[in-house]
């Protein structure tokens, strides 16, 4: 059987292969070289040391760690929940995919101007709020003087925006466990909540594991949702790496700042890949 | 709308007035540049633009839908942010290859393009548009200390203040609206935000924002009459001290805020400063609502911060002669007309502009007039000559504004130690010091 196939499958591999090394591995090597380069092009360690003194360097490391471990619980609980009553196959469930998927087709940037016209004192919040007689003046909520309701509003507009991509795997997920695994538990009397922890949770551990990979990568990359909600008032790395490659056009600096993403990236990915092993994974 | 005000055009006053300021405050000359030989290419062909103005995607659409669509010819007009606008400019003239036959940009960023021996001599399109009357000192600076003209002046601006006309009402004890001082504006703030209880003070210190040009061109020469030399005085002290004071009077939302006519229309801000591109959409939505008026002054004087930009063709650029047709379009009273009514950059011609001025470009106008006459007017000029380092320069007074007022550390300290950061940037262009900062030999000592 595998001597017939011959090349072939390595053929096959090419153009992938060859799309990751021209558009991922090159721009990564390059992006690690410029970091630890002076501008003449001789190896210097002057741009990562000027990142680390950068005045916004601790507050968009902080900030960018926080929304990471803050945005992901939720959205997994979230995405979580949406799975399941898709897969509960209720009347409609057409519609509720539908209406959980939404946020998915609104880019990043548009979909953090929608949460401004939320969060805003003039804004839908505030009005509803108001009209109910709940506040008499309006709440800053997008205030650099409030670090955590400002954090706050990233996090729910994050929510609503990225946790759908999550649902999509999970219900993919969910839809490939055998119905004769749920109809044994339900043959020896389990309960829905054992069912979900004993069952359905560890057959879910590949899918699971691909989300918090994807969403966490993801995460490290938040960006365009900051800018457009917190303005000036919240640093996050991506938004660093931007102001230094366009606004202070040091791409040395910038390429710093991407690199450190990309490490805490990979660093995060090997350790759900350790800390969540598949059962191939297992095995092997 | 028709008829024809005779008191309209104000205009060339303002205009004529914001030019003395900056006669007075012309810089000393970078290195003389030269031409390189032009490409030859067809002058049917596209002209790629490429501007540091009008960039954000709102003004640039209006570039390219309203000012620019009755040229007889195509114009592909890209809005770049100051990074990679100077490296596109630079990088097609150390190739000789690229697309941009026409730059838009300002007087500093030219400066350094004349620097870098970048530009085209365009003597003989100046001497074409003689007879609009393009503002003499404009086209002094235009040739950047050579017997050149390496740029055609094309439009200006300055930054002014604008308030809802209910804030009138909490004006401080025997203040006029149209001379305040700064500390008048604290007290303005502190009487609103005792009678509303809300702070309505607001400052565009938004991402976008343009807070940065206020320390430059207005705070900081108002309290300590120059800006790189007075960086870390104990004026500069003063001044963050004075910021810091005025903060609790200003509307917290303002680190989301980018262009202040949003949050003025909304009623989030009622008195703000910004540029006049960024408040217009305010006054031309309801003129009777706002109020436009000049900045205040402070110990040193009223400064303010009068923008020229600029049109320049690069070497090696593809279609000179269809750049040039693009130059005399945008220099003719019909565009240099709808360029104002568009973005309200101002005209930089004598001649009289054809139609009526909106009410609301009509108050502009006259803060910019009253603005720039003023007895204690102080002209502070945008940065010189540093090139690619402009939004480094901007930098130091982003994270000055951050750490003192938003995270409340002290502001001697802060400024020493941001002082490094601005004394590499001109250790590093040789740029000279610029007005309201007193000539230097050679590049400018930060202190």
């Amino acid at each position: 059987m595998k001597s017939r196939l011959g090349w072939a499958p390595y053929a096959l591999l090419v153009p992938s292969l060859a799309f990751l090394v021209v558009f991922f591995a090159t721009p990564m090597v390059q992006a690690f070289t410029l970091a630890f380069q002076d501008p003449d092009g001789a190896f210097s360690m002057a741009s990562v040391e000027r990142m680390l003194r950068d005045a916004s360097f601790r507050n968009a490391l902080v900030t960018t760690l926080a929304l990471v471990v803050l945005v992901i619980p939720i959205q997994f609980a979230l995405a979580m929940a949406m799975a399941l009553i898709i897969n509960a196959r209720l009347r409609g469930q057409g519609m509720w995919l539908y209406i959980y998927a939404l946020p998915l087709g609104i880019s990043e940037l548009a979909a953090g101007i929608v949460w401004v016209s939320i969060f805003t004192q003039t804004g839908w919040l505030n009005s509803i709020l108001e009209g109910l007689g709940i506040i008499d003046r309006p709440i800053t909520w997008q205030s650099a003087e409030t670090p955590l309701l400002l954090i706050m509003c990233v996090v729910i507009a994050e929510a609503w925006r990225a946790t759908s991509i999550i649902m999509i795997i999970l219900v993919a997920g969910l839809q490939s466990i055998p119905r004769e695994y749920l109809e044994a538990a339900d043959v020896y009397g389990a309960t829905t909540w054992q069912r979900i922890r004993r069952v359905v949770l560890p057959m879910l551990r590949p899918s699971l594991q691909v989300a918090l990979i994807l969403r966490t990568i993801l995460a490290f990359q938040v960006f365009a949702t900051v800018i457009a909600i917190a303005g000036s008032g919240l640093d996050v790395l991506a938004g660093e790496a931007q102001r230094w490659a366009t606004d202070i056009d040091n791409d040395h600096v910038a390429a710093a700042y991407a690199g450190l993403i990309l490490v805490l990236s990979l660093v995060s990915t090997v350790l759900f890949l350790v800390l969540l092993p598949t059962r191939e994974e297992h095995q092997a | 709308m028709s008829d024809i005000r005779t008191t309209r055009w104000r205009l060339p006053a303002a205009a004529a007035a914001i030019t003395l300021a900056l006669a007075a405050c012309t810089s000393p000359s970078a290195s003389p540049g030269t031409s390189g030989p032009a490409g030859g290419e067809p002058a049917d062909g596209e002209v790629v633009m490429i501007s540091s103005q009008l960039a954000p995607t709102a003004e640039a659409e209006l570039m390219s839908n309203e000012i620019l669509a009755d040229f007889e010819g195509e114009v592909e007009f890209i809005g770049a942010e100051s990074g990679p606008f100077n490296d596109q400019i630079n990088a097609q003239a150390e190739t000789g290859e690229g697309d941009i036959s026409l730059i838009g940009g300002l007087d500093g960023e030219f400066q350094a393009f004349a620097a870098n021996d970048v530009l085209t001599d365009l003597s003989d399109v100046a001497e074409e548009l003689a007879d609009l009357g393009i503002n003499q000192d404009y086209l002094d600076l235009g040739k950047v200390g050579t017997d050149q003209q390496l740029y055609i002046p094309w439009m200006q601006a300055t930054y002014i203040m604008v308030a809802r006309t209910e804030a009138l009402d909490y004006l401080p004890d025997g203040a006029d609206v149209n001379d305040l001082t700064w500390e008048q504006l604290t007290e303005w703030g502190a009487n609103i935000e005792s009678e509303t209880g809300e702070r309505k003070l607001g400052f565009p210190a938004g991402e976008d924002g343009l807070l940065h040009r206020f320390f430059q061109g207005y705070a900081y020469p108002a309290f300590t009459g120059g800006v790189n030399t007075t960086f870390t005085s104990d004026a500069a002290v003063e001044m963050w001290g004075w910021m810091t004071d005025t903060w609790q009077y200003v509307n917290p939302q303002s680190t989301t805020y980018g262009f202040m006519q949003e949050p003025l229309q909304s009623g989030e801000v009622w008195v703000a400063w910004d540029h006049v591109a960024r408040l217009i959409e305010a006054l031309e939505s309801d003129p009777e609502a706002f109020v436009a008026f000049p900045v205040p002054s402070g110990p040193e004087g009223k400064a303010f911060m009068p923008v020229v930009a600029g049109l320049g063709i690069p070497t090696g650029a593809p279609n000179v002669e269809g750049a040039k047709e693009v130059i005399k379009y945008l220099l003719s009273p019909e565009t240099q007309a709808t360029t104002l009514s568009a973005v309200s950059f101002f005209p930089v011609i004598g001649s009289e502009l054809p139609g009526d001025l909106d009410p609301g470009l009509q108050a502009e106008a006259d803060a910019v007039a009253a603005q720039t006459a003023a007895d204690d007017a102080l002209p502070a000029l945008l940065p010189v000559g540093l090139g690619d380092q402009g939004g480094a320069y901007s930098q130091v007074f982003k994270d000055a504004f951050a750490q003192i007022v938003v995270e409340g550390q002290d502001p001697a300290e802060v400024l020493a130690g941001l002082l490094p950061n601005l004394q590499d940037i001109f250790e590093a262009t040789g740029a000279a010091c610029w007005a309201p900062d007193p000539p230097s030999d050679g590049p400018c000592e930060p202190q």
